[in-house]
């Protein structure tokens, strides 16, 4: 009586065929995204290692002095310093060439629909659940058809990547939209704003202060996909920490781990510091 | 005058279905019983209104009233359930996309209560938001912008952000933001009641200023009747979203429709809305000068008053004699001229009662109304003052009986 009755609904299965059937006819599909998206990180990557070290650092330091102060600007280029002087500078060029392809492809996919979300409450309801399984959908499991699709290396771990760190700018874009005071709304189509104009002039400019919360909260949880990314081949300091776990090395476990976090703490001020200017001059008016 | 705007039975209520609403309104059921029954809420019923070209018309009421919906109907930010609203004699409810943009670009401007302003533009670019939107190039907007900027005194705060201005500095954007479009009609959603007192009234005295000069079509939002009946040319209340009367302040507090009205114009300041051609009385204790001194002894005999004042043919004032001075100089044997005093106090027709209670009160002779030409237009007498300041009941009573102690009657005067 108590046991369960013996049905079996394979949702599973559904799903493999599902996936079989895209491998099978979209294969050329894959191909193409594949093509594109690793001869970009090549080019970022061999733009980044061409860089100078020491320009990196000066750029760093800069923009550290400019959106936060001297001090800051200061960590940050000890942060470098330090990085190169662990040795895993080529490693942490490549991590960065990941983390700024998925983070561009995420805010080119997000923001719009972040937008379609906020002007159509249908559309809202439908993507919600998408994005609440994105988030808590352990990433492994769909690591397993992306590399069904793409052969391992950095390709899919930037597709596990993107499909991880999307929901943050999506969600802030939504919210930062529907948010705009209802007056500055009222007075933008009280002139006679067509709905572009609504959009460009007002609405974004408007929503910008909370959509750079979600665009930083994306770049981080970008950053924290480094290791898993490299479990499906990806290059960079996540590699080097799967290595010294599979080496049991600690120290290289330890400077490739502190690298990420150092790389985490200054794109995070930096990206905070943009966010405060956009505030400081977008300040709610009522 | 000719007709701005024509609201033809207008309604407007808010909810998923609101045309299944209108029948019962029309079977008289309460705003309350619909929004139980049936979740709509009732904006506005029913209101019709004309509004002429160049006047100020404000629409008052507590909140809830329906006064911000009805305002809303006329850029049809609000679309009307039913009803038309005419234009300049289009019904702008009909309006497809396009005309409705044009309009909005072209004739109509609205004013926020909270301003409205965008905060990540600088109050230039506040101000020239609507020309940016109907695409004339930067340099163009910019002169247009800037000249109004000087108009409401924003001189040197071009480049500022909203939030670095105080409250009123802030509604001058808003006010220049509008005025900019060079629209017909001004729309102002309560756009003093966020300020606080001495600035809003600072800000009424302003916009009366710019209103001389500029003549567009008001219609101005507010909850408080003095703001109401100071600025406006003729004054619509409502209540529940029904229109209660509409009438000039004058006519609102002399013959109110219904105790909501009288309710509401109770607190009023009656000096600050009765001018002084409201409380004049016919200017009869008035002799030709010509006439001499036994006319003018004879006059005041006849009609038992103590002074009289003189006029030329063309009805000018030229002064008072009194009985004693006029006594005197039969006896003495001077001129009506030598006799006359010449310091007699006077007002203009169009001055309110409270600016004129001090100088009423000070002589001991009537206070004389004379228009620009110096004309006679007519006499206050203290009991005058007093009587207008009370309230509407007791007015005739009054002013009947302190008449007769005072010793004015009317009398013919011939010349």
């Amino acid at each position: 009586m108590n046991e369960f009755p013996n049905v079996r609904i394979p949702v599973g299965d559904y799903v493999e065929k599902f996936i079989d059937f895209l491998a099978m006819n979209f294969g050329w599909l894959f191909d193409l995204i594949f093509t594109i998206a690793s001869t970009t990180i090549r080019t970022i990557e061999t733009a980044l290692l061409a860089t100078p070290w020491w320009a990196i650092m000066i750029v760093v330091f800069l923009l550290g002095w400019y959106l936060n102060s001297i001090l800051n600007g200061i960590l940050f280029a000890a942060f470098i310093f330090l990085i190169g002087s662990f040795n895993l500078w080529e490693d942490t060029m490549t991590t960065v060439a990941i983390i700024v392809i998925s983070v561009v492809l995420s805010l080119a996919i997000g923001i719009p629909v972040g937008i379609l979300m906020a002007f159509s409450k249908t559309f809202s309801v439908i993507i919600r659940p998408l994005l609440d399984a994105m988030q808590t959908m352990p990433t492994f499991v769909y690591l397993i058809p992306v590399i069904f699709f793409f052969p391992l290396g950095n390709v899919p771990a930037i597709i596990a990547t993107i499909i991880y760190a999307l929901p943050p700018v999506i969600r802030l874009t939504e919210l930062g939209i529907r948010n705009v005071d209802s007056e500055v709304i009222e007075s933008a189509e009280s002139f006679g704003s067509s709905r572009n104009q609504m959009l460009v002039k007002v609405q974004l400019p408007q929503a910008l202060p909370t959509m750079m919360a979600g665009i930083n909260q994306t770049t981080m949880m970008a950053l924290s996909m480094a290791v898993v990314g490299s479990m499906v081949g990806a290059h960079g300091l996540g590699e080097r920490v799967l290595f010294s776990i599979n080496q049991i090395n600690i120290s290289l476990g330890f400077e490739a781990g502190i690298s990420i976090v150092f790389l985490a703490i200054i794109i995070d001020r930096l990206t905070n510091g943009v966010a405060d200017r956009l505030q400081s001059t977008g300040r709610r008016s009522a | 005058m000719t007709v701005k705007i024509k609201v033809e039975n207008v309604t407007k209520i808010f909810g998923p279905r609101p045309k299944k609403v209108i029948p019962m309104i029309e079977k008289g059921a309460s705003k309350r019983d619909i929004l139980e029954k049936t979740g709509h809420t009732v904006g506005v019923y029913n209101a019709n209104m004309e509004i002429m070209e160049g006047e100020t018309f404000v629409i008052m009421g507590l909140s809830g009233s329906g006064k911000s919906t009805l305002i809303r109907c006329f850029n049809l930010l609000n679309k009307p359930t039913s009803g038309a609203i005419y234009v300049d004699g289009e019904n702008i409810v009909n309006y497809n996309k396009e005309q409705l943009k044009f309009f909005r670009q072209k004739k109509i401007a609205m004013v926020f209560q909270h301003f409205g302003l965008f905060s990540h533009r600088t109050v230039i670019e506040n101000i020239e938001y609507g020309l940016e939107i109907r695409g004339l190039s930067k340099s163009e907007r910019r002169d247009i912008a800037q000249k109004h900027i000087n108009t409401v005194g924003l001189k040197g705060y071009e480049n500022q952000y909203p939030d670095e201005l105080s409250g009123g500095m802030r509604q001058r954007v808003g006010i220049a933001r509008a005025l900019t479009n060079d629209p017909d009609i001004l729309l102002m959603d309560e756009p003093f009641s966020a300020l606080d007192p001495l600035i809003r009234r600072e800000m009424q005295m302003e916009l009366l200023d710019i209103q001389t000069r500029l003549q567009k079509t008001i219609i101005f939002i507010t909850h408080d009747v003095n703001e109401a009946f100071r600025i406006g040319d003729r004054v619509a209340v409502m209540k529940d979203g029904h229109v209660e009367q509409i009438g000039t302040p004058e006519e609102l507090l002399e013959t109110p429709a219904n105790d909501y009205i009288i309710d509401f114009t109770r607190e009023i300041d009656r000096s600050k809305v009765l001018q002084a051609m409201n409380i004049m009385s016919k200017p009869l204790s008035v002799m030709n000068g010509k006439d001499g001194l036994h006319v003018a002894i004879k006059n005041m005999e006849e009609h038992g008053i103590s002074s009289v004042f003189i006029t030329n043919r063309e009805r000018q004032l030229l002064g008072l004699v009194t009985i004693d001075g006029a006594i005197d100089g039969v006896k003495n044997k001077k001129t009506l001229e030598e006799v006359m005093t010449t310091d007699v106090l006077t007002a203009t027709p169009e001055e309110y009662v409270q600016d004129i209670i001090p100088r009423v009160l000070g002589s001991k002779y009537p206070l004389v109304v004379i228009d620009e030409t110096n004309r006679i237009e007519g006499i206050i007498l203290r009991v005058h003052v007093l009587s207008s300041i009370i309230s509407h009941s007791a007015d005739g009573e009054v002013e009947g009986e302190e008449t007769l102690s005072q010793s004015v009657k009317p009398v013919e005067v011939t010349e």
